[in-house]
């Protein structure tokens, strides 16, 4: 992971310089997630004030903010996972390569099954193998697999999220006798199985020890070029370390929205630099 | 100084005493409390062991082949069985399940996943209070529904009523089970795409699937036992039936009769059909168990 860590105190204007680049190249590869005026609410509470953001596709987007900043609630509207909590609503638009998934008579497991997600805690479903729990997305797709197809399946997203080779050969075993750091490769996985063209991840590696972390880090990094991933972290370092672009969240509002390099090394409003050096949250 | 300060002054000896003395009450306290609730954990099942150990006692002797292969014997003949009884009793619980689980099942998956709506505390009300409700009542209600209208006692009306006792039971162990579901695992079923009606059925309900089954067995046992409901729907029968439109013989109706009997031939045939009711009830738990075994359980991950 080192390797993409920008020299951040080191060389200010060649870092700048090579965000300007790789900003360019994120901008070639158009939009995902076009974010318009977006407010969530619970009950009377407004989590998220109106927010407008564009996710580029085939990128990695970083959410960052202090607890209580919104930002996984962000998160939660754009696969529509926010109104599944009682008094949960929400305002404004979020489209999906143009189409808004908020629009009349689109259906919210259509869009889930487009927009696939991991939560800061390993969630594998404790009654299934490790088989199962991968192919666990593949039962709701309308299409009807052969087993072998399955296992096929089954292998590739396992070998995508690098966790085949400790797992291949107790398949069928459950899924709880994983550790830690493999579940939430194995929810990884099981998100990957269903070829999602966005994948969302809250606070992924939060529950996770350094090494564990490492590894799903290095995992985003790759799927980076495959597919629009956002992921939502605590950890300022994380989100420099794998992601393009970075959202900084206070208060329920997106205060700064920049390539990565740029937030870090330049950021234009005062409170992304509070909150960057560490003067709060 | 350094002499002073190793050398405990009177203040500090009179603490340490204190401490001391302080942490031998506190270990003593300790030591009867842990005995006391030793004894409260063994008194508790001592009932069964005694109940057990007296079955054994005067049922085991009567329970011989025969007992399993016959019809009750008239007075003065030996060799009478309670095979109508026990094939009775196997049916009616078949009927109580048939009717009673899906049901309680049915009620308890909405009242833990619609909480707090209107319907729900109601139901949840109404069930504790059928839950209370003596199980006489319940045979005289079932005499009056379906006994009276069809002018005979049968096999239905009694597996129904075993069955209406059943579903408060299970409707509030499911919801029990149901409601410790993490809802993390629910949240990343619907994130999966998975409509609501999928993700309760084959995420929460499987999850849980073990506590239930446990429920539904505590459930079972307890109706299997049940007298006074049978009194007005199956009756009782002295022959063999297994037509669910007749009355039905069962083995807590011939365990009463016998045991209330003159004839210490008869008492004797009461015990074994206690003790053989029991059994029963062992041999259902077993088989259930066993059949969930290849489940996995518990909620990891956490």
């Amino acid at each position: 992971m080192g390797s993409s860590q920008e020299p951040v105190a080191t060389n200010l204007q060649v870092t700048v310089k090579a965000t300007a680049a790789a900003e360019a190249a994120t901008k070639a590869a158009g939009t995902a997630l076009a974010v318009e005026g977006l407010s969530a609410f619970f009950g009377s509470a407004e989590a998220v004030r109106s927010v407008s953001m564009e996710v580029p596709n085939q990128r990695v987007t970083a959410i960052i903010g202090a607890s209580g900043s919104g930002k996984s609630t962000l998160l939660r509207c754009f696969n529509r996972m926010h109104e599944t909590v009682p008094l949960g609503r929400v305002k404004g638009r979020v489209a999906l390569q143009g189409q808004d998934i908020y629009g009349k008579g689109v259906n919210p497991i259509e869009v889930r099954k487009k927009i696939g997600m991991v939560f800061q805690r390993p969630t594998p479903f404790p009654t299934m193998s490790i088989r199962d729990n991968v192919s666990a997305g593949l039962r709701v797709k309308k299409m009807k697999h052969t087993s072998q197809r399955i296992a096929e399946i089954v292998e590739r997203a396992l070998k995508r999220a690098a966790l085949w080779e400790e797992v291949k050969d107790r398949l069928k075993d459950p899924a709880t006798g994983l550790s830690g750091g493999q579940q939430q490769r194995l929810c990884i996985a099981r998100a990957l199985a269903t070829e999602p063209e966005v994948l969302l991840l809250d606070e992924p590696t939060a529950s996770l020890d350094p090494i564990s972390t490492q590894k799903v880090e290095e995992l985003v990094y790759e799927l980076r070029g495959d597919m629009t991933i956002v992921i939502v972290t605590h950890n300022m370092q994380q989100a420099a370390r794998v992601s393009d672009r970075t959202a900084f969240m206070l208060n329920g509002e997106l205060v700064e929205y920049a390539p990565t390099g740029k937030l870090f090394t330049t950021p234009t409003d005062h409170r992304t630099e509070a909150y960057i050096t560490g003067r709060f949250g | 100084m350094s002499d002073n300060l190793l050398r405990p002054s009177t203040a500090q000896k009179q603490f340490t005493a204190k401490a001391v003395q302080s942490l031998r009450k506190r270990k003593a306290i300790n030591s009867l409390m842990v005995g006391l609730i030793i004894a409260a954990a063994v008194i508790a099942t001592i009932p069964l062991i005694v109940i057990t150990g007296y079955l054994l006692k005067f049922g085991a002797g009567s329970v011989k082949w025969h007992f399993f292969t016959n019809l009750p014997a008239p007075v003065g003949e030996t060799g009478g069985g309670m095979s109508n009884a026990i094939i009775g009793t196997v049916i009616l619980i078949g009927i109580a399940s048939l009717f009673g689980l899906p049901i309680g099942i049915g009620a308890g998956l909405y009242l833990a996943e619609h909480k707090g709506t209107t319907l729900a505390n109601t139901v949840r009300f109404l069930s504790d209070v059928l839950n209370g409700l003596p199980s006489i009542v319940m045979g005289i209600f079932a005499w009056e529904f379906l006994v009276r209208p069809v002018h005979h006692f049968s096999a239905w009306a009694g597996g129904v009523a075993l069955g209406a006792m059943m579903i408060p039971m299970v409707a509030r162990t499911t919801e029990e089970m149901v409601t410790i579901v993490p809802v993390s695992l629910r949240e990343a079923a619907l994130a999966l795409g998975y409509a609501r009606w999928r993700t309760s059925l084959t995420i929460v309900l499987r999850t849980a699937s073990a506590g239930i089954v446990t429920g539904a067995l505590v459930a079972i046992a307890r109706i299997a036992g049940e007298t006074a409901p049978l009194l007005f729907t199956a009756l009782g029968n002295q022959f063999f039936s297994t037509s669910l439109n007749q009355p039905i013989a069962a083995l807590p109706l011939q365990i009463f009769t016998y045991a209330t009997s003159p004839y210490e031939d008869q008492n004797a045939q009461a015990w074994a059909g206690a003790l053989v009711l029991i059994a029963l009830i062992f041999l259902i738990s077993l088989i259930a168990r066993f059949a969930t075994r290849g489940q996995f359980t518990g909620t990891g991950g956490d």
